[in-house]
């Protein structure tokens, strides 16, 4: 299996990550080596097999229905870099 | 050329949980800005989720009250995107192993028949942040208490053919999600928001056309709106000979127009994969069994109690049993007295007509079930006439009394029922009135006479000071002028 320069390019897009020209080849060699290994992983039969949604084989725990978080706002914000009436401010969004 | 609209709906219902999906976070409204969004909820890094066991069981519920296939075991998804209310890039949802499998809602329509519609299932999720665009110098502010908040997304098949019958299944739902009490049904805060799916096929033709998606109508009246608006969009473009393109759509009710948000290609692939930081939630008869246990009555259960029990119409029983508070306050009033038909024309007429008038909920009115239902029974027992008994509710709604006995009393609105005194009455208005017996006696067509004895009804009332009971001058004067 190979992956085409357009498919890694709207993968960088979808995932935010800028790339530079210069690395487009690399990563082509390297998802490339990725997806051969998948695709030799696909090669096993599994047809008796039932599908795994988590590696350990273990049943999630729930918990109670009551609050135990108290409000740390001001921690929170320390690290924030721009906040205003108690909201974290980011770069305008639109639609 | 003619079409059939097909609709389909999606609705998030936000679950009545005190705390939010994945953290012990509070989901309690209105407070300040992020006092409520804890280092999981910020997606702090080292931070794991831990489910909330009331968001399942609400999950259960609603699964059970549909008579849907609960998912034994349900799996956590990652469904990836980017956007400043979701701090992790990712929403934990629910792809491929649903809580709730395929289910159904009966539906009553206006002309008295009823439809099914299918639930294709229900997710469990997590609510996003919300994003604050104005006021901030070109900046946007976010805060995060809502996210995490626990939500179902009830996906339905399409099986609705018209406005009339989603709204109709919207109301519905709306009234279940409420009834069973898991989310508190405020729509003015967001609690049910509606996304519908429509699109248009030649009339009879099996193959269906390409949908486009309305997001996020969080009123029945918009809902209705913007379906209509986006059926004659549709139409126009088809009947131009254009093709419609599979979108999501912003509907903007104040001005009645919709307007693209984002085109699918792109925005749509969201490379779910499960997410490795939560484990299968298995789900055991006993869990089921519990959460069968914790279902009051279903309003259709209700509604045909009401008909039994009261001998009430199919329209007035659906109309009292589709909210629990409004049936409960009927119930009270009919408490107080025999006539349940009666109490079901007071609650559903005046006293309705108040609350919106007011726009208050059930919960809100000035007077209780009982207060209504004694009035109701001085109404059947001919104390007051119905036209007293508005006074005597204005005057229950303003707090001057808190019994309906005390307010007749006060205002002198008691009827005058003794036949003797009526009948005295009756004899010296007639006597004043020659003329009008003479042309009434001379009248062949009943239909004229009947219209006639209108102008006898004035006097009398003068006469008994408004309080001769009406029904019974009515009788005494067909008798006396008949003879």
């Amino acid at each position: 299996m190979t992956i085409s320069r357009e498919d890694i390019e709207k993968v960088a897009v979808l995932a935010r990550i800028r790339l530079d020209e210069e690395q487009i080849p690399a990563l082509e060699n390297d998802l490339g080596n990725i997806l051969s290994l998948v695709d030799q992983l696909s090669a096993a039969d599994t047809d008796n097999v039932e599908p795994l949604a988590h590696p350990l084989d273990a049943v999630q725990r729930l918990r109670a229905d009551k609050v135990t978080e108290t409000n740390q706002r001001e921690a929170f914000q320390a690290i924030a870099p721009a906040t205003e009436s108690g909201l974290y401010l980011v770069p305008r969004v639109i639609e | 050329m003619q079409w059939d609209i097909v609709i389909g709906l999606e609705i998030h219902v936000q679950l009545a949980t005190k705390t939010k999906i994945f953290s012990g976070s509070s989901t309690a409204f209105g407070a300040e800005p992020n006092t409520q969004a804890s280092a999981v909820d910020l997606a702090m890094p080292g931070t794991l989720p831990v489910p909330n066991e009331q968001a399942f069981r609400y999950a259960v519920m609603f699964g059970l009250a549909v008579n849907a296939e609960i998912g034994r075991r349900s799996v956590f998804d990652r469904k990836n995107y980017f956007y400043p209310d979701l701090p992790k890039g990712y929403q934990t949802t629910q792809l491929d192993h649903p809580i709730v499998g395929p289910g159904f809602v009966d539906i009553d329509l206006d002309d008295g028949s009823s439809k099914r519609v299918r639930i294709h299932h229900a997710h469990l999720e997590e609510d996003a942040g919300k994003s604050l665009h104005e006021d901030f110098d070109g900046m946007t502010g976010i805060d995060l208490n809502r996210a995490g908040t626990p939500l179902i997304e009830i996906v339905t098949e399409p099986d609705m053919t018209s406005a009339e019958e989603a709204v109709a299944f919207a109301k519905k739902l709306h009234s279940l999600v409420s009834s069973i009490g898991i989310c508190d049904g405020d729509m003015s805060q967001g609690s049910l928001r509606f996304d519908v799916n429509i699109s248009l096929k030649p009339k009879g033709s099996d193959e269906l056309g390409t949908r486009t998606e309305t997001k996020n109508l969080n009123s029945f009246r918009f809902m209705e709106q913007a379906i209509a608006h986006e059926v004659e969009r549709q139409m126009d473009i088809l009947e131009d000979g254009g093709r419609i393109i599979q979108e999501t759509r912003l509907y903007n009710g104040d001005r009645d127009e919709s307007r693209s948000m984002r085109s699918k290609e792109e925005a749509n692939d969201y490379r779910y994969f499960p997410c490795p930081d939560l484990l299968p939630v298995v789900i055991d008869d006993a869990f089921i069994e519990s959460a069968r246990d914790l279902l009051p009555e279903l309003p259709d259960e209700r509604k045909a109690r009401f008909k039994e029990q009261y001998g009430l119409n199919d329209y007035d029983a659906r109309l009292l049993s589709d909210d629990a508070r409004i049936a409960a306050f009927f119930e009270e009033a009919v408490g107080q007295g025999k006539d349940a038909k009666l109490a079901a024309n007071w609650v559903l007429g005046e006293f309705s007509a108040r609350l919106n008038a007011e726009d208050k909920t059930v919960l809100e009115a000035p007077i209780t079930g009982s207060q209504l239902g004694q009035l109701v029974a001085r109404i059947a027992d001919n104390t007051v006439s119905s036209s007293g008994a508005k006074k005597v509710f204005e005057a229950l709604w303003n707090g001057d009394a808190d019994n309906a006995d005390a307010i007749i009393e006060a205002q002198g609105l008691k009827q005058v029922s003794d036949t003797g005194a009526l009948e005295q009455m009756v004899d010296e208005v007639l006597a004043g009135m020659p003329d009008q017996v003479a042309q009434y006696q001379e009248e062949a067509d009943p239909k004229k006479q009947k219209k006639m004895l209108g102008g006898f009804m004035g006097p009398l009332m003068k006469a008994s000071k408004g309080q001769g009971n009406p029904k019974l001058f009515n009788e005494i004067l067909v008798r006396k002028l008949g003879g």
